[in-house]
């Protein structure tokens, strides 16, 4: 609208441009005299505004085409932007606090493991991060697998062993939307890494559940309202409420604790091999900092000879010879 | 002293396959401190964290 108003604009100053193309043909046409000059100011002001109002308006119209953002989604579509929290094991030399794992995958087990599943980690992984060996055999064989076929080529079932994955809680799908009323719960194997915000979504939103909806929000049948879940409307209920889980070691279980806890334990089913990585990186970075500064140390060395030499000019003598 | 007549010249450096036996050695050699050193202050960063920090709470005794 506004670049259509200017570009209006120009042309309703176009006769003063037509002046102020006269005035300076007469200028040029016109020696020193001085007569031109002082005709000049209401035709040069004229033409000077308009040349304004178009500069400014060829800004405002290419900032209404290329400059504002385009969003395809109301903020409410995006969801509430999380709160950056100080996690400890996010820190570049610090890894993942086991304590803090084991109470995680406590929760996990006696919470979101009745409607999550998390297929990618297997029984063998919680050795020794986790569980102990006895403890992570005996959880297994709480489970029954399918086994190999028999003579008579039928599947029995076996106790689980360390090599086979946590069990989902539906056999698919489709069961896992049937059972949800048609929302289908995510596999947390990878959920850190699949969520924008990672950690600090998923904290904020199992802790960010208000009492009741604000006014005016629309929330549909089924669902619930949380303020960081995309569109608001969230079929997952809040779940964490204080000392909902017994923890082992005495914690106090907290809504927040146990979401710190759960959070930590998804990010570490995500990114088992960080502990690892991060102590493998403070290896490079010690070892490559010092040949880094052997190297340039090396360099000054060598060129030490060339960079305080000194470049003298030494002009030819005048020639001897006869002119 | 002279380099080329010092003890170190001839047993190490004056054949190439000493040399390079000295140079996997020394690699070898190296890699153990460097990484039992490094293993050592990851442990002290991290002290409490890890697994083997915690293990004997739910280790049982055998």
């Amino acid at each position: 609208m506004l670049a259509r108003t200017c570009l209006r604009s120009t042309r309703a100053f176009a006769s003063a441009r037509n002046g102020a193309v006269h005035f300076s043909k007469r200028a040029a046409s016109s020696s020193s005299s001085g007569a031109a000059a002082d005709a000049a100011p209401v035709g040069l002001n004229v033409a000077a505004a308009a040349a304004t109002a178009v500069a400014a308006g060829s800004i405002a119209w290419y900032y209404h085409l290329y400059g504002p953002t385009a969003h395809a989604m109301t903020p409410a579509e995006e969801g509430l932007h999380p709160a950056k929290y100080p996690w400890v094991h996010e820190q570049m030399f610090k890894t993942f606090d086991h304590q803090a794992l084991r109470r995680g995958f406590q929760v996990y087990r006696e919470v979101c493991a009745s409607c999550h599943s998390l297929s990618r980690v297997p029984y063998r992984a919680l050795v020794g991060t986790i569980l102990t060996v006895d403890e992570a055999k005996a959880l297994a064989e709480e489970n029954e697998y399918d086994n190999e076929p028999n003579d008579e080529g039928i599947i029995e079932k076996r106790p689980g062993k360390l090599a086979d994955y946590l069990p989902a809680p539906y056999p698919n799908d489709e069961a896992a939307r049937f059972a949800n009323n048609g929302a289908l719960p995510p596999d947390l194997s990878l959920i850190t890494k699949a969520r924008h915000g990672g950690c600090n979504y998923i904290f904020s939103l199992l802790t960010g559940y208000p009492d009741e909806p604000p006014a005016g929000a629309q929330v549909g049948s089924g669902l619930n309202f949380n303020p960081y879940f995309p569109g608001t409307g969230i079929a997952m209920a809040r779940v964490l409420y204080d000392g909902l889980v017994d923890y082992e070691d005495e914690t106090p279980a907290s809504t927040s604790q146990m979401a710190k806890d759960v959070v930590e334990f998804l990010n570490w089913a995500a990114e088992p091999e960080m502990d690892d990585r991060k102590r493998m990186g403070m290896k490079v970075l010690v070892c490559t900092t010092v040949l880094f500064a052997l190297s340039v140390w090396v360099k000054r060395y060598k060129w030490a000879n060339v960079k305080s030499r000194k470049i003298a000019y030494d002009p030819p003598k005048p020639a001897k010879t006869r002119e | 002293m002279n380099i080329a007549n010092s003890g170190l010249y001839n047993t190490l450096f004056r054949k190439n396959y000493t040399f390079l036996g000295l140079v996997f050695a020394g690699a070898f050699g190296f890699e153990m401190f460097y990484d039992t050193r490094m293993n050592k202050l990851w442990d002290s960063i991290n002290r409490g964290r890890q697994w083997k920090d915690i293990r004997h709470k739910y280790a049982e005794e055998e």
